[in-house]
């Protein structure tokens, strides 16, 4: 009986030790062998960042000319005040916009240069007193009397970050401070409105992020029409010649890019890198048969076919063999001698006068007639040199519309001045900048969102360290251009958003994320099964034998003391 | 509403400088100046009156194609410009600049011995450009863009590319105008510029396939070869540092439409005009012989090489069998091949011609070629001397009356014979098992008299492995030492075997070059979805200056043919040929595929059964059993529970 029961125990021993081992040695070595690396990642940063609270700060300076504030309220100029806008977008975007016054009275060189006689001059001898920063305005308050502004004209928008604005007649004595503040106020805003940053932009920019109401069908043909936000663009001119037998086309696109882009995309530089070529493609055919209007004497395009221009000359274009940017085609038609003249009809069949048409995100084409170059009596081929101050002064204004410098409608009595040889004044560069920003920071923001939320969901991708590298340096990056956004400093902010957006992309396009993604649990447990069946029945019963046994002893030994 | 500024102050700014201009340039000095300071006084109201339209306009309408509505200030400018000063165009036509680019097409048509004819295309653009200094070549006419990026972006010096489906029989059909391998071969001089060469070419390589539709990103270091001696650069420039040199071949490569859509896209004139209207994919890919290829390489721009251009020629071989299309009858026609005619030349090529091979048939008792033309033209090609007959397509005489060309040869006899090729060659994989075997190349010299030297390029991936010891070279039953060995062995899943030989081939011989290798074990995800078909090694590539039997002429002048101006020859008497053998497919010990998991299921097995038996050993307590009564006994005791009696 003793040995039997020294026998049991021996057993009882050796089934136990068995499952310890398998339990402290097999199922950790399973584990490490089988396991996943998973670095580790900023979560806690990024379940932050999924909360987007955006403040943007600009700093104004209003600078009052002699003759808009009498001496005793000169002394009660404040020094500065700060204004916050709050709006909430969506559940986890909010906006915050503070504008930062200063309030100052001219010096005496400033008031030389308001004495000018123009206000351009104005403007021009303003900007070299002093060099305001990116983001930041000046608005100089002028009298009413002053000669620089047209009769109905009531705020000039400089070239620069300057604006000069006349002072009400109302408020010209006898009023506190505080009265003429509170009626600087308004317009002040609607210069800054204009000059800087408008929620409409803003919002616009946060299209990619947030689901727009669609109230205000302008704004979102705008924000629809300009390219996305990327760090490089490819522009690329194209001349259509569809019938080479009759018309031999010369244009000096070279020249004309150094005239008239360049000086543009000089200026676009802090905002994206910009590569630029042009191709010229014979038999290149548009989709649509052009209809002739008789009464025209004419071949005419209705705007409802023109969605169908582009396809088969599309698929000549070519993409970009160097680089993966997007492309912003630029089309130059010269129609074949039968279908001469061309020309598009708008919505209420009239002709659009500059005969060219963009389409959002792509680009867009110019029809150039050329058979007012010569005779019924020309014998063909005929040369023909392209006029390219006409082409180019298209394709500028729809490079601007597709870049998403677009010109708010100005309030009445705004007078915007015309802009230098660049094309682009600093404060629409400086808008155009702003809303870059925020639509980067936002686009950034909602990729490493997304990577986070996908990573934790399938437990079976492999976050390898350089990921995580760049999810963090993302999230830095990200951080800093919402810290610089804060403080204002409107060029660091592009910067670090542009950073924060290429690592993300990084990050999210990794393609070692898609390494064991299809690695299926079915067949794992194909594999798994004959091995782990066989091996884990006995030791589970053995176990639950060795429970129910010291169950039963406990049960006996209860009942002995009874 | 900036917009009408910019606009308007570019045209400001052409203002400004015409008016210079006349200023310095014309008569009524005074009057014209005096316009303009009072266009410029005017400009400004115009703007903010155009501003001031706009902002009026009614809101846009959401739809996708807009019309761009920006331009009146422009416009209207525009028309006050032209009143002003003398539009170019209209009035004062400036000198038209000379285009810095030419294309050339023609077609060479050759009937072939074997009842075949050989129909080779050649497009050829010329661009006085410079892609080599550091300034970005960024506008583009004739030459095509996309060609154009990849060379700057890669600081490509030459690249050759070729898809080629079938193989070129050249006992029986000659050397081919462009010898092309089957399948798919590229090979790129890189400028010296370039610091990571291999980085480079693996990112081209993905590029040209994207360009192509072709499989060339299968292009990577187990393929690729620097060949020391075979491949030098055919344009100018005297760099021959290897160290720049990619070679690769992917003899698995299938050619159809879709690499010649992608072709065509980058001729000027697309597929329609010129010669290219012949090219239509159901009639090019119905033959015994495809071949399309790219070439691109900067040459000289005169015979003094002052000035360099880049050129760039595709070309494009196809044999048609005629014997199979031709429902038994000897005859051809342009239409009977390509169910085309032509009608006009490209109207941007500046030379547009359709030559057709008659040297076998000077005195028209072979063949009868219809409509007869009177040019003839004579050219040496692969040296020998051919006639041809030529059709001039920007002549518009040449069209006749019906205004289409459909060339007609109607054979007459069918003797005549062929000129064997003065070198040739064969490959094949000899040895039984799936374990070693042997390679046999054989190069045959057919001079009658002269004996010459050839260089061997074998490229063999890793998986067989060369036993290099075991080369041997034999002509005419004796050994042939090879004055050059460049031999560099492979790395397993690394790089592949190269060996380049320089043998002197005796007149009229056979020479055989042998090898022995081993069949390496793949791991079992290396193997391709189809691996019972085989495994492919690449072509060789026999190159050589072979003896001519007529003399050269040294008169070379510009107006040579394309199809005879390919290679750059140097001497005199002799002719660059370049032969490409059969690729061979090799069949490696192929395992079952399931095998992994039979192998994970058997071992589990094992290990549980072992396993299970020692667990229950270990836990197991063992006691003695009594005996259990027999049958009988148990029986019994049945009954007698059943019938109230005590059990035994």
């Amino acid at each position: 009986m003793a040995t039997t029961e020294v026998e049991h125990r021996r057993g009882q021993l050796a089934s136990l030790s068995i499952a310890a081992v398998v339990i402290i040695v097999g199922v950790p070595l399973w584990w490490r062998t089988t396991e996943t690396y998973r670095a580790w990642l900023p979560v806690s940063q990024i379940n932050e960042l999924a909360n987007l609270q955006l403040q943007l700060s600009a700093d104004v300076e209003v600078v009052f000319a002699r003759g808009t504030v009498t001496p005793e309220q000169q002394k009660k100029v404040p020094l500065t005040k700060t204004q916050d806008e709050e709006h909430t977008v969506d559940e986890d975007t909010a906006l915050r916009y503070r504008y930062e016054t200063k309030y100052r009275t001219a010096n005496i060189m400033e008031e030389d240069a308001l004495n000018q006689p123009s206000a351009a001059d104005a403007d021009l001898s303003l900007h070299t007193l002093s060099e305001s920063l990116c983001g930041s305005l000046v608005v100089y308050v002028i009298p009413e009397s002053s000669s620089l502004l047209p009769e109905d004209v009531d705020v000039y928008i400089g070239q620069r970050r300057t604006a000069l604005l006349r002072n009400g007649a109302q408020m010209r004595v006898g009023r506190t401070m505080e009265q003429l503040l509170a009626h600087l106020e308004p317009r002040i805003r609607q210069v800054l409105k204009v000059m800087s940053f408008s929620h409409t932009d803003i919002t616009a920019a946060l299209s990619g992020r947030v689901r727009l109401s669609p109230g205000n069908k302008e704004s979102i043909a705008d924000s629809m029409r300009a390219f996305k936000s990327s760090p490089g663009y490819e522009i690329t001119f194209s001349l259509l010649n569809p019938d080479p037998k009759s018309h031999r086309l010369h244009w000096d696109i070279e020249g004309a890019v150094q005239t008239y882009i360049q000086p543009l995309l000089t200026k676009l530089a802090p905002v994206a890198n910009f590569s630029i070529d042009s191709q010229t493609l014979y038999y290149a055919m548009l989709g649509v048969n052009p209809r002739f209007d008789s009464s025209r004497n004419a071949y005419t395009l209705n705007s409802d076919s023109l969605a169908h221009v582009i396809n088969p000359v599309e698929a000549r274009l070519g993409s970009n063999a160097a680089s993966s940017n997007p492309v912003l085609n630029f089309l130059l038609y010269a129609p074949d001698a039968q279908h001469s003249p061309l020309y598009i009809q708008d919505r209420q069949k009239q002709k659009v006068p500059s005969n060219a048409f963009h389409s959002p995100r792509w680009g867009g084409i110019m029809v150039y007639n050329v058979n007012s170059f010569y005779g019924p009596e020309a014998v063909f081929p005929v040369d023909i040199n392209i006029d390219m101050a006409k082409v180019m002064g298209v394709f500028l204004a729809q490079l601007r519309l597709l870049l998403g410098v677009q010109s708010s409608t100005t309030p009445p009595g705004f007078l915007v001045a015309p802009c230098s040889s660049t094309g682009l004044a600093d404060w629409e560069l400086d808008r155009l900048m702003w809303s870059r920003s925020v639509e980067n920071v936002a686009t950034a923001a909602t990729t490493i969102t997304s990577l986070a939320q996908l990573l934790d969901q399938i437990g079976n991708i492999v976050i390898n360290d350089n990921i995580a590298e760049q999810v963090s340096s993302a999230v830095t990056s990200l951080q800093l251009a919402v810290a610089e956004l804060e403080a204002g400093n409107l060029g660091f902010a592009l910067q670090y958003s542009k950073e924060a957006i290429l690592a993300s992309e990084r990050a999210f396009f990794d393609p070692s994320l898609l390494h064991l993604l299809y690695f299926p649990d079915d067949q794992k447990f194909a594999i798994y099964i004959p091995l782990f069946l066989p091996m884990c029945v006995p030791i589970l019963l053995s176990l639950l034998k060795i429970i129910s046994d010291a169950r039963q002893r406990r049960k006996e030994r209860q009942a002995k003391k009874d | 509403m900036a917009v009408h500024g910019c606009s308007y102050s570019a045209l400001l700014l052409i203002i400004c400088s015409v008016s210079v201009f006349i200023v310095t340039d014309s008569q009524d000095t005074t009057l014209s100046g005096g316009h303009h300071a009072a266009a410029i006084e005017d400009n400004p109201q115009a703007a903010t009156e155009a501003a001031g339209k706009t902002s009026e306009e009614p809101a846009v309408e959401e739809r996708s194609w807009e019309a761009t509505e920006v331009e009146e200030a422009t416009l209207h400018e525009a028309a006050a410009d032209k009143q002003d000063t003398p539009a170019p165009e209209t009035e004062a036509p400036s000198p038209v600049p000379q285009p810095k680019d030419d294309f050339q097409e023609e077609l060479v048509i050759r009937p072939l011995h074997s009842g075949d004819i050989y129909a080779s295309f050649q497009f050829r653009t010329l661009w006085e450009t410079d892609f080599m200094s550091g300034n970005k070549v960024s506008h583009y006419r004739l030459f095509p863009k996309s060609l154009g990026q990849v060379i700057s972006k890669f600081s490509v010096r030459e690249l050759h590319i070729s898809f080629t489906q079938g193989y070129w029989r050249t006992m029986q059909w000659g050397q081919p105008f462009q010898p092309a391998p089957p399948g798919a071969e590229l090979w790129v001089w890189f400028q010296d510029s370039v610091t990571d060469v291999d980085g480079t070419w693996k990112e081209l390589t993905n590029v040209l396939s994207g360009i192509f539709c072709a499989s060339l990103n299968f292009i990577d270091s187990t393929n690729t070869v620097q060949p020391s001696a075979s491949f030098k650069p055919l344009g100018i420039g005297n760099v021959t540092d290897h160290r720049f040199l990619r070679y690769a071949t992917l003899p698995r490569e299938i050619v159809c439409t879709e690499n010649l859509t992608p072709w065509k896209k980058l001729l000027p004139c697309g597929s329609k005009a010129g010669l290219t209207v012949l090219l239509k994919s159901e009639k090019l890919f119905h033959s015994s012989f495809h071949s399309q290829a790219v070439h691109i390489r900067p040459v000289c721009q005169d015979w003094q090489c002052k000035t360099t251009s880049w050129e760039l020629r595709q070309t494009l071989n196809v044999v048609f069998d005629l014997h199979t299309s031709g429902q038994g009858k000897r005859e051809w026609s342009l239409f009977k091949m390509f169910s085309r005619t032509l009608t006009e030349a490209c109207p941007l090529a500046s030379s547009s011609k359709i030559y057709i091979d008659i040297t076998d048939d000077p005195q028209g008792e072979l063949f009868e070629l219809s409509p007869a033309t009177p040019l003839l033209s004579q050219a040496m090609v692969l040296g020998d001397r051919r006639t041809f007959s030529v059709y001039d397509l920007t002549q518009p005489v040449t069209f006749g009356t019906v205004r289409s060309l459909n060339p007609l040869i109607r054979w007459k006899s069918s003797e005549g014979d062929m000129l064997r090729p003065l070198l040739h060659a064969e490959r094949y994989v000899a040895g039984y098992g799936l374990q070693t075997g042997e390679i046999h190349t054989l190069m045959y010299n057919n001079h009658p008299y002269r004996s010459f030297p050839v260089l061997l390029l074998d490229t063999v991936p890793w998986y067989l492995r060369l036993y290099i010891h075991t080369l041997t070279v034999t002509s005419k039953g004796k050994d042939n030492k090879p004055s050059y060995i460049h031999y560099q062995p492979s790395k397993d899943r690394l790089r592949p075997h190269l060996l380049e030989m320089l043998v002197q081939l005796p007149p009229n011989s056979v020479t055989e070059v042998t090898v022995q290798f081993e069949r390496a074990l793949l791991k079992w995800t290396e193997y391709t979805p189809d691996p019972n078909h085989g495994f492919y090694v690449g072509s060789s590539v026999i190159s050589s200056l072979v003896p001519s039997i007529v003399a050269m002429d040294t008169n070379i002048t510009m107006d040579r043919p394309l199809f005879s101006s390919f290679f750059p020859c140097k001497e005199e008497s002799s002719f660059f040929v370049r032969v490409y053998t059969e690729p061979l497919l090799v069949n490696l010990p192929t395992p079952d595929f399931s095998m992994p998991y039979n192998v994970i299921c058997l071992t589990c097995t094992v290990v549980a059964v072992g396993y299970g038996s020692l667990y229950n050993l270990l836990t197991r307590s063992f006691q003695i059993e009594e005996p259990s009564p027999g049958l009988a006994k148990r029986l019994a005791n049945i009954i007698r529970r059943m019938r109230g009696v005590p059990p035994l």
